[in-house]
């Protein structure tokens, strides 16, 4: 192949990939346009919010067009057990996946970028000075996040952990003047620099290993590689297990997983309250799509079970869900001393992501069981799907709940200028509306029913219980999972029990927020879905169904 | 109006109602409360309305449920809004219908927050009838958390001075059942994959599978039902509530305001023996033939306990709370006399059918008068703001008509004949006899020390000679409101002891099939086999 036609080649390929690529494209024009507002001092006129919220809608809409035209697409009429993946198609030479799990991302993040920019215009963080700065990190950050999402090369996986990582350091420390917050900041980019170094000297190792960094491509090296060595003490094993090791520590700490988690308190204390609603949602949200797909890499094409290396993948599960269980119980127990609300979140925030694992940790080890257990590639299929619509699922809950509680938190904030739990005395009474959101988003949090927390936590679990038939050790897992519903309940209590039950102090702020206000309104549509997913499940949890099945 | 509109309505009127309480004015007290006992009362007549349909007659093997709604709820799940009743769920359903309506009149004393109380009130009541008509183990899970949430705060906002303590004992205890109930809700799921049903929460479906019924295609093995029984027992259990599960009781009764005691004792605690009977017992037939002699012990010792502890205490309330534990323990030591004929193959379950009706009539005769004892206690605790036995006296010649009303439920309670209390202690240790006369004198025993403390305690509050404690100013004849829903819980206090069969002849036909269906479980002889092998080698 000579050089005139290489080019040629990647003209096609880009024509062809960036229409694909339409809701990034809006984002960066956005971004742009955002910066040339500053720079003709166009935002005395047109508020840089408002641009964002615009950009944001765009590409939501796009991306929304794009997921429709996949439904509908004729390949996919014929119900969920029909749909092949021939709507994956491989974007930007492979670098990029395009499929419904992607577009599913999108919306997701768009989506939640649309709530955070709303909260943000109702809570005036940031002041007009430093707005457009502001939300061109904020856009910048979720690129990455989409980008995390649809990553199909490992560079690329390495290149959107980076790109979502810089705006969020920024974001941490972006109230100036506030030592909290700038060393927040710091204690955030110290520990993501780490585990940046180390996931990369990770995909290094793998890339070397297996000859290619390109997922698809990684799969079937594995293999083939499991066939040359498949003895579990050979040595080129050991340097797999390793790779395999150090990437998974750059995604642990995006998902703030015990022992990667320091950070999280302590950036989302010193942080605005928005921008922790931000972080604890939508980067989870990209990280664990990243993850999933890492996952299936390692996985391979083959759904029949038995691949050489299965037995080392399937220990890979049991030891994410062991991850997933100590991390569930130590965001659970650590959250009881605590007495700063933000604080409180971030522990609660690191406790949920141990529950979302789980499902990660199921699906493994579902995929990597032996053929042995008489179970056909269909029900092998059927049964992982269950795990990604369990991960859906309570990802889409996830989005409001924790949206709401920060909101309430950034809320009062504005108010009474303070963030812990004390202050939140008797608060009940001065705004009821404010604090029977806060109660529906922590109740749900607790995974109670009605509301949606409980139904996720129901997916979740019945997919570790999956797991739990297929390999004993999950029922451990299963039943730290459980457990761990109890303890959250004491902490999560507490809070409430401080805004209803205490008095109201006499000296107290007083905090009004009427349902019929820009704040109000913002709290009823972050915590109506909160109930609604809870009561109607059916619409998302089928949704979840199918896009885990096109995956799969 | 169609079956499943009646049933729908009956369980969500309620919360329409707190619904429509956002849209008044919160200083219209007057109004708000109208309107709340408005809905109650409908709420009650809709039961009503639903029990007279109801036919017993029609109920057989066939036809095991009446009214049956059946809608998917999550479809990828197989869960579904399904609502029925029959037997044994219907006068449970009049009764919290009819208890809900009491206590809301009985709420006139509550001031604080009004409308959060009557909002977070009616989603309770919501979430109770909606445990007794569901037939969906999802949905009846559902319904059950959905009661803690509204409880916590009606405590935790509006109970006595160690309000923050009983309330989150009581959350916490709940929940952790909950949890219990909700792995034994996987537990069934998934393994009823195997079945002619697929994956299915139907608790008939389920209790098919359990009982290894021919069209059911399979059955969970003894293994799995022994743990599941365990699982879902202990989440009962802590309802009822059964030593040594009931330490949340006391707390919450003595903190909780009066109407919420009344709903508590009179609703709340019949959901334990309610589950057992609808759940625990028909899904795992041989796991609770093999524990049954176990619930048999756990009965007595809560019997004998509860009347021990009530006899000690001082505060009128607590020796309420206690004699609640004691009372159910008789519907634990009824519904567990479960006893096939050793040696013969002849099944004999006459007994055990007696100490099923025993328990269903005890948790309606408790459901009746411990609403009243605790609402007893309630009227003189507003006027003289204290509880402590030993500084009452003689209130009978200051109050009269409360005093006479007051007797007659206590006697109610303490199981004197020709009252409500008296057939199902009776029956339940008539029943106890035939599984082994040692529990039964001790339950029976336990009458004994009930007498004694209610005696007692009459002794202490209403005779003797003047009232010595404080507020003695205080003391005001009963208005007529409260006579009102005193005089209603004695007047069923009354029907129910001298007509008892009104009750059993509504139960009967689903009692029947229940000890019919469970009695020929697939492979209960090889559980029976297993449990004599076992008495013999341990020497028992």
């Amino acid at each position: 192949m000579n050089f005139s036609e290489l080019i040629d080649r990647l003209g096609i390929d880009t024509r062809i990939s960036l229409p694909h690529f339409g809701p990034e494209l809006i984002v960066i024009a956005t971004i742009v346009a955002l910066l040339l507002v500053r720079l003709f001092s166009a935002d005395r006129y047109l508020p840089a919010s408002i641009v964002a919220i615009i950009g944001t809608a765009l590409a939501l809409m796009r991306a929304a067009v794009q997921f429709h035209a996949m439904q509908n697409a004729p390949a996919s009429v014929a119900g969920i057990e029909n749909l092949s993946p021939t709507d994956a198609v491989p974007i930007f030479t492979g670098l990029l996946m395009y499929d419904p799990f992607t577009v599913y991302f999108r919306i997701f993040l768009l989506l939640f970028l649309l709530f955070v920019e709303w909260l943000t215009v109702v809570t005036g963080i940031p002041d007009q000075e430093d707005a457009p700065d502001f939300y061109v990190l904020l856009l910048g950050s979720t690129l990455g996040m989409m980008l995390m999402a649809s990553a199909n090369h490992l560079l690329m996986i390495f290149l959107a952990v980076e790109m979502t990582s810089v705006p969020s350091y920024a974001m941490v420390g972006f109230l100036k003047g506030r030592k909290a917050g700038s060393e927040a900041a710091l204690k955030y980019v110290v520990y993501g620099a780490g585990a940046a170094g180390v996931m990369l000297y990770g995909i290094s190792l793998l890339s070397g290993l297996l000859g290619t960094a390109h997922l698809p491509s990684v799969a079937h090296a594995l293999v083939e590689f499991g066939r040359l060595h498949s003895h579990i003490n050979d040595p080129a094993v050991g340097t797999l297990v390793v790779a395999i090791l150090m990437i998974l520590v750059g995604v642990a700490f995006k998902l703030s997983l015990f022992p990667f988690h320091f950070w999280c308190p302590d950036a989302f204390e010193g942080a605005a309250a928005e921008v922790g609603g931000f972080l604890s949602v939508a980067s989870k949200g990209g990280a664990f799509a990243l993850l999933v797909r890492f996952c299936l890499a390692l996985v391979g094409e083959t759904r029949s079970g038995g691949a050489p290396l299965s037995e080392l993948f399937m220990n890979v599960g049991v030891g994410l869900g062991f991850v997933a269980a100590v991390t569930a119980t130590f965001g659970n127990l650590a959250a009881y001393t605590q007495k700063n609300m933000k604080r409180l979140l971030a522990y609660s925030t690191i406790a949920h992501a141990g529950y979302m694992l789980m499902a990660v940790a199921a699906m493994m080890v579902i995929l990597n069981a032996p053929t042995g257990s008489s179970m056909s590639p269909e029900e092998r299929v059927a049964k992982a799907v269950t795990c990604i619509q369990g991960l859906l699922f309570y990802l889409a809950v996830y989005f409001f709940m924790n949206l709401g509680a920060f909101a309430v938190v950034a809320l009062i904030r504005n108010q009474t200028y303070s963030e812990e739990i004390a202050d939140y005395a008797g608060l009940a009474k001065q705004a009821p509306v404010l604090s029977a959101c806060m109660a529906i988003c922590l109740f749900s949090l607790v995974g109670l029913p009605p509301f949606g927390g409980f139904a996720g936590k129901f997916m979740v679990f019945a997919s570790v219980w999956q797991a739990a038939e297929l390999n004993p050790l999950m029922w451990i897992v299963l039943g730290f999972g459980v457990i761990n519903t109890v303890f959250s309940l004491v902490y999560y209590v507490r809070v409430l029990k401080v805004m209803y039950v205490t008095p109201l102090p006499e000296d107290a702020r007083p905090v009004d927020v009427p349902l019929y206000s820009t704040a109000g309104c913002h709290l009823a549509f972050i915590t109506a879905p909160v109930l609604a997913l809870g009561i109607f499940v059916n619409w998302m949890s089928e949704l979840a169904q199918r896009v885990a099945g096109w995956l799969l | 109006m169609s079956d499943p509109a009646l049933l729908s309505l009956i369980i969500f009127l309620p919360t329409l109602g707190a619904v429509g309480l956002m849209f008044f004015n919160s200083k219209s007290e007057g109004a708000m409360r109208q309107w709340s006992n408005a809905i109650t009362l409908v709420t009650f007549i809709l039961t009503l309305f639903a029990w007279s349909r109801f036919d017993p007659a029609k109920i057989d093997a066939a036809h095991p449920m009446q009214m049956q709604v059946k809608a998917s709820w999550i479809g990828s799940w197989n869960v579904n809004y399904q609502l029925g009743v029959d037997g044994i769920s219907m006068p449970l359903v009049v009764l919290t219908s009819f208890i809900s309506w009491l206590a809301m009149l009985a709420s006139a004393s509550v001031t604080k927050q009004l409308k959060g109380y009557l909002m977070l009130y009616l989603i309770l009541e919501t979430g109770m009838l909606g445990v007794f008509l569901a037939l969906d183990f999802f949905l009846f899970y559902v319904f059950w958390e959905v009661m803690l949430l509204p409880m916590y705060f009606l405590i935790g906002v509006w109970g006595g001075p160690r309000r923050e303590y009983a309330a989150i004992k009581f959350f916490l205890y709940t929940l952790f059942g909950g949890v219990l109930m909700f792995i034994a809700l996987l537990m069934f799921y998934f393994d009823s994959a195997g079945s002619s049903f697929g994956k299915t929460f139907d608790i008939l479906q389920l209790a098919q599978i359990g009982q290894g019924h021919a069209s059911a295609g399979g059955q969970f093995t003894p293994f799995v039902q022994m743990t599941a029984f365990v699982l879902l027992f202990i989440g009962f259990a802590i309802k009822v509530p059964v030593f040594p599960f009931h330490t949340w009781l006391p707390d919450a009764h003595v903190e909780a305001p009066t109407p919420i005691s009344m709903i508590l004792a009179g609703v709340l605690l019949k959901m334990g023996g309610y589950g057992i009977i609808r759940i625990a017992f028909p899904i795992c037939p041989l796991g609770a033939y093999w524990a049954a002699h176990a619930l048999v012990i756990l009965g007595v010792i809560s019997i004998i306990y509860g009347a021990f502890a009530a006899l000690a205490q001082t505060d009128f309330k607590r020796l309420v709370a206690y004699s609640s534990v004691s009372h159910m323990g008789y519907v634990l030591l009824g519904i567990a006399v479960w006893k096939l004929s050793e040696g013969s193959a002849e099944q004999n379950s006459t007994f055990w059918n007696m100490g099923l009706n025993a328990a269903m009539f005890q948790m309606l005769a408790h459901g009746i008068s411990s609403p009243g004892m605790f609402f007893m206690v309630g009227v003189i605790y507003d006027r003289v703001h204290h509880r402590d036995l030993n500084q009452f006296g003689g209130l009978m010649g200051l109050m009269p008509l409360y005093g006479g009303l007051a007797v007659g439920i206590f006697f109610a309670g303490m199981g004197l004949p020709g009252l409500c209390g008296f057939w199902g202690e009776a029956w339940s240790v008539v029943s106890a006899w035939n599984y082994n006369p040692l529990y039964a004198v001790i339950a029976a025993s336990g009458v004994i020390l009930t007498a004694g403390y209610i005696l007692w305690a009459v002794q202490r509050v209403y005779l003797g000679a003047e009232y010595k404690g404080p507020h003695a100013e205080a003391i005001t004849p009963i208005t007529e409101r409260e006579v009102f829903i005193g005089g209603t819980l004695l007047l069923f206090c009354i029907v129910l002891g001298v007509y008892p069969n009104w009750m059993f002849s509504q139960m009967q036909a689903s009692i029947n099939l229940l000890v019919d269906s469970m009695s020929s479980t697939k492979g209960l002889a090889d559980v029976v086999k297993q449990i004599e092998t076992a008495k013999q080698v341990s020497g028992l």
